[in-house]
């Protein structure tokens, strides 16, 4: 298959579900990126961290096709996806789901409906009444209580409508996870509970997660690897105690410092 | 890609009938499996999915809910179909996709009474925010150091300022239009001098200031109810008590003076316009000459139709205030209700305005301002 034909489904694929090679985002002067290289592996929860403003959003806007990156190349499922139109890598964009930080969900519509939406948009054949009961099932996957499912987003607390957004993210039952800070604005008890489900879909639906986020506890929670953002590009990649033994001073002030050592204490005692 | 799906019966010698399934199970090659199964109508005892590639949650809440309904045994299932299908099972719960619509009867009796409340609840919102404006005008009057004048500035700037563009050229074309229209009409009977008449008092004591009104209500009204909307989704007005700073004095007072004070000035700046524009007409097509037109202007209109504007102007501009900044501070929600919320207050500024003209109308008769 040559690059510019626009990109079919291959499930075969056993690579990098991920891979972004040098990839360089500058709005004007101010560049955010600059050679900067990630693999995520299938199957992993890759959690992404970096101080406020080294671009960890912005990464995940470029893979998603929402940010043209000025240089790079981005491949996901294999697939080269930099350059191409949004008809082209439409079988790709059916394999992720996203959750932005606010949940984004449509606000006129009740969840059951957001969650419909996609599949409407993707799969208009579908039976309505199929359609109906998929979009149930979702929805009660995703934590949410039933008597959630009727109601309007603006009904809903900020916990809730992050499942709701987990919801749609699945609604098409995806290979790949972007979650955006998922647990931000989430109180402990809903940020653990968060994280469980996160975890439990992961292992039952055999996701891919690519996670941002600033909470310690997440990454000692659910995270296979993290990847460090600073100095515009990814300074590391591992397990917590891979980056722990690394001599680089922003990681070793965010794993070490009063808020790390507790979150790693806390993930000890659990076990 | 995706290997559709599809199955084949077989029935066994005791009647029982196993459907074995084949391809992927899963969103993208299910096709019209749901329906062929729902049409599906012998009994079906067993679901064989041994033979399946890919199967996704989709996938799985098919043959669970065949199953379910059918009463079914699945068999042949890997870890990975066991999982999903015990994933989804789990996840089967009665729900809604949408709130329980009321019974038609009810709904429409619903609706009126909710209309009816909802106009009287506006009523008395309106009356209680002109009171709050009010005591918030009065403080400031009291305590002059207080009024933002920056504020109020630039209110002046947007509100009258900006609009003259729009309003002269509305005005000058309505003119021209009464003109001509008047014209015609009173060529009938030999009479188009009083085309003058027509223009001058039309416009002076009624439609500039109207016509500058409903172009206020929809060029600022509208943003005034936007513009404080967005602030209420944004918390800012919420930000603005806690600090102790009262959003009447800093947000409507401001609005609302500008109002008050441009529309007569806009009104009676159309009103002038529009004059001009009957004046060419009458120039060009009546052979009235702009120095004869506008000395009849002084002699026919008699001063009180220019107050009669005047009076009724800063009024028009109190309401316009005050519906576009009451619907905008009671925004709440989402956005769709900043959009509905600005409708509101256009529809409700216009008509009221229309309302109370008619009213003046009547008074200014009354009081002999004929």
């Amino acid at each position: 298959m040559s690059d510019s034909d626009a990109i079919t489904y291959d499930r075969d694929y056993d690579g990098p579900i991920v891979s972004v090679h040098g990839l360089r985002n500058s709005f004007g002067e101010q560049v955010v990126h600059d050679n900067l290289d990630l693999d995520v592996r299938r199957g992993e929860i890759i959690g992404v961290v970096g101080g406020s403003g080294t671009g960890k959003s912005v990464l995940m806007r470029s893979i998603i096709g929402l940010q043209t990156p000025k240089e790079g190349e981005i491949r996901v499922f294999g697939q080269q996806i930099l350059g191409k139109s949004d008809a082209e890598t439409i079988e790709i964009r059916k394999r992720w789901g996203v959750l932005f930080q606010g949940g984004a969900l449509f606000s006129t519509l009740t969840v059951a409906e957001n969650v419909m939406v996609p599949i409407r948009e993707f799969y208009p054949d579908m039976d309505r009444e199929f359609r109906r009961e998929v979009a149930k099932y979702k929805v009660c996957l995703s934590g949410l209580p039933p008597d959630a499912a009727p109601k309007y987003p603006s009904e809903l607390s900020g916990g809730m409508r992050k499942r709701a957004g987990i919801a749609r993210a699945l609604a098409l039952d995806p290979e790949l996870l972007f979650l955006d800070e998922p647990t931000a604005g989430l109180d402990p008890v809903g940020a653990a509970a968060f994280d469980n489900l996160t975890k439990e879909l992961q292992q039952t639906l055999g996701l891919t997660v690519f996670l941002i986020t600033h909470d310690l506890d997440t990454l000692h929670a659910i995270c296979d690897r993290v990847a460090v953002l600073a100095d515009q590009r990814v300074i590391a990649v591992g397990t917590i105690d891979e980056l722990l033994a690394l001599d680089h001073p922003w990681i070793q002030e965010y794993f070490n410092g009063p808020r790390g050592r507790m979150a790693s204490a806390g993930k000890k005692m659990l076990g | 890609m995706a290997i559709p799906s599809d199955f084949v019966e077989e029935t066994t010698e005791d009647g029982a009938v196993t459907l074995h399934f084949s391809g992927d199970l899963s969103i993208a090659s299910l096709g019209d499996l749901p329906e062929r199964l729902r049409d599906y109508d012998a009994a079906i005892s067993r679901l064989d999915i041994a033979d399946i590639g890919y199967m996704d949650t989709v996938g799985a809440w098919l043959v669970h809910r065949t199953a379910r309904d059918r009463d079914a045994e699945i068999v042949g299932a890997n870890d990975d179909a066991q999982r999903l299908i015990a994933a989804v099972s789990a996840a089967d719960q009665a729900a809604d996709i949408r709130p329980e619509p009321p019974n038609p009867v009810l709904r429409v009796l619903n609706e009126v009474g909710e209309a009816t409340t909802v106009a009287f609840t506006t009523l008395s919102g309106l009356v209680g925010f002109l009171g709050a404006i009010m005591v918030g005008f009065f403080r400031l009057l009291r305590h002059p150091g207080k009024i933002r004048w920056n504020a109020v500035i630039q209110r002046f700037d947007v509100v009258g300022v900006r609009a003259l563009g729009i309003i002269g050229l509305m005005s000058f074309l309505i003119g021209l239009v009464i003109a001509q229209q008047g014209a015609v009409q009173l060529r009938q009977f030999g009479a188009e001098v009083f085309t003058v008449n027509l223009v001058g008092r039309l416009t002076l004591r009624e439609l500039g200031v109207l016509m500058t009104a409903i172009m206020v209500a929809g060029r600022s009204g509208s943003a005034f109810a936007a513009q404080l909307g967005t602030m209420k989704l944004t918390e800012e007005i919420d930000a603005m008590r806690t600090i102790g700073v009262s959003p009447i004095e800093a947000l409507v007072l401001p609005r609302f003076i500008a109002a008050v004070f441009m529309l007569p000035l806009l009104g009676f700046y159309a009103s002038i316009v529009a004059i001009i524009g009957g004046g060419l007409l009458s120039w060009v097509e009546l052979d009235i000459p702009p120095a004869t037109f506008f000395s009849r202007i002084r002699e026919v209109v008699p001063l009180t139709d220019v107050y009669v504007g005047l009076v009724k102007a800063p009024v028009f501009g109190a309401i316009i205030a005050i519906t576009g900044c009451y619907q905008g501070m009671q925004v709440k929600g989402n956005a769709e209700d900043v959009g509905m919320r600005t409708t509101a207050a256009v529809v409700q500024a216009i008509f009221l305005v229309i309302v109370l003209d008619a009213f003046f109308a009547v008074f200014f008769t009354w009081i002999g301002w004929n």
